[in-house]
């Protein structure tokens, strides 16, 4: 397939591999943002092909596992309102809420385990479909006018423009039954909270090249500036990555920071214009809870008062709803690159896709059912 | 299309456009149905007994098909696809596909379905003709007869239209030894095409997600290239297993837990279709866990593979055939899986469905 097989070739593989390998004389702890490229790394192997002196650690980039919990929550008690037409990604329909959190802890037989997701509310009878894009939820409102659509809109900066433009053609439509429940998040603010952490062990950043698709990557200079880190956004192929991460080792063996653009094919500076337009004029940054990591300042996106109206949580008068996180669960510490997902005692034990307890283990992209699935234990 | 097809219906629409409950009811309507459209659609002399089962000469049966075979295969399986027809296909002939190819999995020639229908009140008469006639003209390319069946009507609202359960029986072959267990390090792992069709054609169709693509379902029988398979190889071809539901993947994880052995995939020469793999890569899903309906893994001896390989090949089912792994001693019950870059990596059993990504 071009522009895909293009980036899967084992000889340059090889290449970047051997040139990594020349430059390395020690040891450097690199984190990727985006969960589609810890699933890229571990997928491909790549992870296991690096000298020894290189560490990944796997970045917050994941939207279902930064999700908080009590979103989770908000979402299952708006989903079984006999009104609502509750849509959402695939993703976010198996990642259980609290009440299946409480019971999977507090119970030891695991026969009847964690049964509190968006799936089980559709089973129970709720009406929870599956879309691929908000403006299908925009669609269904029309279609279904004495029902209320809900969409589950939740991302980076990747997803915000869809769900931005969700909003405004409602609007547009004058649409009275098309909600969101919102929880966006975005990222640089999510790199300032790592790198200005006690603790930080990261030294440099693969950006994740979708979100720098619509922002463009000026937002991430001042970041590189004020903490002399290398950041290199990267895209998502194998070769993507390993020429990525040559970048960024070949930085920092010159003791150079700034930012570099490996996904030239998609990302320029600027970004996206007309998105970015979009997405100020129906949202305003806000500070958001980041889950397993706790509220970052001026990290996501709100409804701007003007589109208020469009707020899930108003209409539905969920948001006094909080909850309780699975005292096991090490997520936010996995998100933050403190601990690697075999790290977990619960990795693979009392957690698994099967029976998860915090996010990473749900998503596609999360890098903990990364590690499971793919035999990292 | 709809009036050529309502012209063929044997039930007139003017009389009954819909399926309605006493279509079931075992009375005038249900014997209408059996005898206008069941009967003349999948004839046979077994069938056209019209008796509560199907009588068959088992002594005929084999001296006619198989010389001396002497042990029988038996299978059943629903089919609940939804939408009920889709690029390459449809809820009849995938019934009729389905199970002959798990008989043919065991090592076994299919000779007889029996099948079982449940239909939804309003279910559209020419529907269902149209599901009947696929069903007849696929048992026909398979060459088996569909001798018995039965017919039940659930309430509006009960059911998704249609239902459709099929059992067969077929007779294996002396020297036919299939079986997940016999699968031993150094055979080869076989398949007759490319991966993930089926599950992406019915993926582009379903309601929510309709993308643009010229993917058909790859449903098909394959008694024919399982024939062809075992004249090659013989009692070198130690497991069949067609990899339905789970993809790929998950069959050899089976297989690999059953035969304790390991299992190692070279991911360059697994076959995937240009537009499937794009659309896998778009929906975040991986090709190895996305359902076939007319895929054939074989795991033979290596001394017989290439032999195999060719037989697969000269099949029209089997032109993309390819050698795709090997069976190995190390890591028992595991399948791994060489990257496209060189790297390696499990490949577990799939856990839930495979659910479309956010970004």
């Amino acid at each position: 397939m071009r522009f895909v097989d293009e980036y899967r070739r084992e000889a340059d593989a090889r290449k970047f591999l051997t040139a990594i390998e020349r430059l390395v004389t020690r040891e450097w702890t690199i984190m990727e943002i985006c969960g589609g490229q810890t699933h890229t790394l571990i997928k491909s192997g790549i992870d296991r092909m690096l000298p020894p002196q290189i560490t990944l650690v796997h970045g917050p980039g994941c939207p279902v596992c930064v999700t908080p919990l009590e979103l989770v929550d908000r979402a299952i008690a708006i989903a079984r309102r006999p009104e609502v037409i509750f849509t959402s990604f695939g993703d976010m329909l198996r990642v259980p809420g609290s009440a299946g959190q409480a019971f999977e802890t507090a119970s030891t037989s695991g026969a009847w385990r964690g049964a509190q997701d968006l799936l089980s509310v559709k089973a129970q009878g709720g009406d929870v479909r599956m879309v691929y894009s908000p403006l299908d939820a925009v669609k269904l409102a029309q279609k279904h006018p004495d029902r209320q659509v809900v969409f589950f809109a939740v991302g980076f900066e990747t997803t915000a423009p869809g769900n931005a433009m969700a909003v405004w053609q409602a609007r547009q439509m004058g649409l009275t039954n098309f909600s969101i429940l919102c929880s966006h998040v975005l990222v640089p603010p999510a790199m300032h909270a790592i790198l200005g952490a006690p603790d930080n062990r990261v030294q440099a950043f693969l950006a994740a090249g979708h979100v720098c698709t619509v922002m463009g990557y000026w937002q991430y200079e001042p970041i590189a500036a004020q903490y002399r880190v290398p950041i290199v956004v990267t895209g998502f192929e194998p070769l993507d990555l390993l020429q990525g991460l040559y970048m960024a080792i070949k930085a920092l063996e010159e003791g150079r920071y700034g930012v570099e653009n490996q996904y030239i094919r998609a990302v320029t500076r600027a970004g996206n214009r007309a998105a970015q337009q979009l997405v100020a004029e129906v949202f305003e940054v806000c500070d958001r809870p980041w889950r397993g990591i706790g509220v970052i300042p001026a990290s996501g996106y709100r409804l701007r008062a003007e589109y208020a109206a469009f707020d899930a949580e108003r209409r539905f008068g969920v948001g006094d709803v909080t909850a309780q996180e699975s005292p096991l669960c090490i997520a936010g510490q996995i998100l933050q690159g403190l601990k690697k997902p075999h790290e977990c005692r619960a990795f693979g034990r009392e957690c698994t896709p099967e029976h998860p307890l915090g996010a990473p283990m749900v998503s596609s992209e999360g890098a903990c059912a990364a590690y499971f699935n793919y035999g990292r234990t | 299309m709809n009036q050529a097809f309502a012209l063929q219906c044997p039930i007139p629409i003017s009389d009954y456009p819909t399926i309605t409950l006493a279509h079931g009811g075992g009375g005038k309507l249900s014997q209408m149905l059996i005898e206008r459209m069941f009967v003349p659609a999948f004839a046979n002399p077994e069938l056209e007994i019209l008796h509560d089962g199907a009588v068959l000469s088992l002594s005929v049966a084999v001296e006619m098909r198989e010389g001396r075979g002497s042990r029988l295969a038996l299978s059943t399986d629903s089919y609940v696809i939804s939408p009920r027809f889709f690029p390459g296909g449809d809820i009849g002939a995938l019934a009729v596909h389905g199970t002959v190819n798990d008989l043919a999995m065991c090592g076994a020639r299919p000779l007889y379905l029996a099948a079982g229908f449940v239909l939804e009140e309003g279910l559209p008469m020419d529907e269902l003709w149209r599901i009947v006639q696929s069903m007849a003209a696929a048992a026909q390319a398979a060459g088996v007869r569909i001798v018995t069946g039965d017919t039940k009507v659930v309430e509006r609202g009960k059911g998704d239209g249609i239902f459709i359960n099929t059992a067969g029986v077929g007779v294996i072959p002396p020297g036919v030894q299939i079986a997940p267990k016999r699968a031993q390090p150094g055979d080869l792992v076989l398949i007759n095409g490319p991966v993930a069709n089926h599950g992406i054609a019915i993926m582009s169709v379903r309601e929510g997600l309709t993308f643009e693509t010229a993917v058909e379902s790859d449903s098909a029988p394959l008694n024919g290239l399982v024939e062809m398979i075992l004249a090659a190889g013989g009692e070198a071809v130690h497991v069949l297993r067609d990899p339905t539901r789970g993809g790929v993947a998950s069959s050899l994880n089976e297989i690999a837990a059953s035969a304790r052995v390991g299992i190692r995939l070279d991911e360059a020469r697994i076959p995937v279709l240009e537009e499937v793999a794009g659309a896998c890569a778009i929906l975040g899903f991986d090709p190895l866990y996305v359902a076939n309906e007319g895929k054939c893994l074989a795991i033979v001896a290596p001394e017989a593979a290439e032999a195999v390989l060719a037989a697969m090949r000269s099949h029209p089912l089997g032109r993309d055939a390819a050698v795709i792994g090997q069976v190995v001693a190390e890591h028992p019950r595991k399948v791994y899986l060489r990257s496209r870059i060189g790297g390696l990596r499990v490949v577990d059993m799939l856990s839930g469905e495979q659910l479309p990504r956010i970004c």
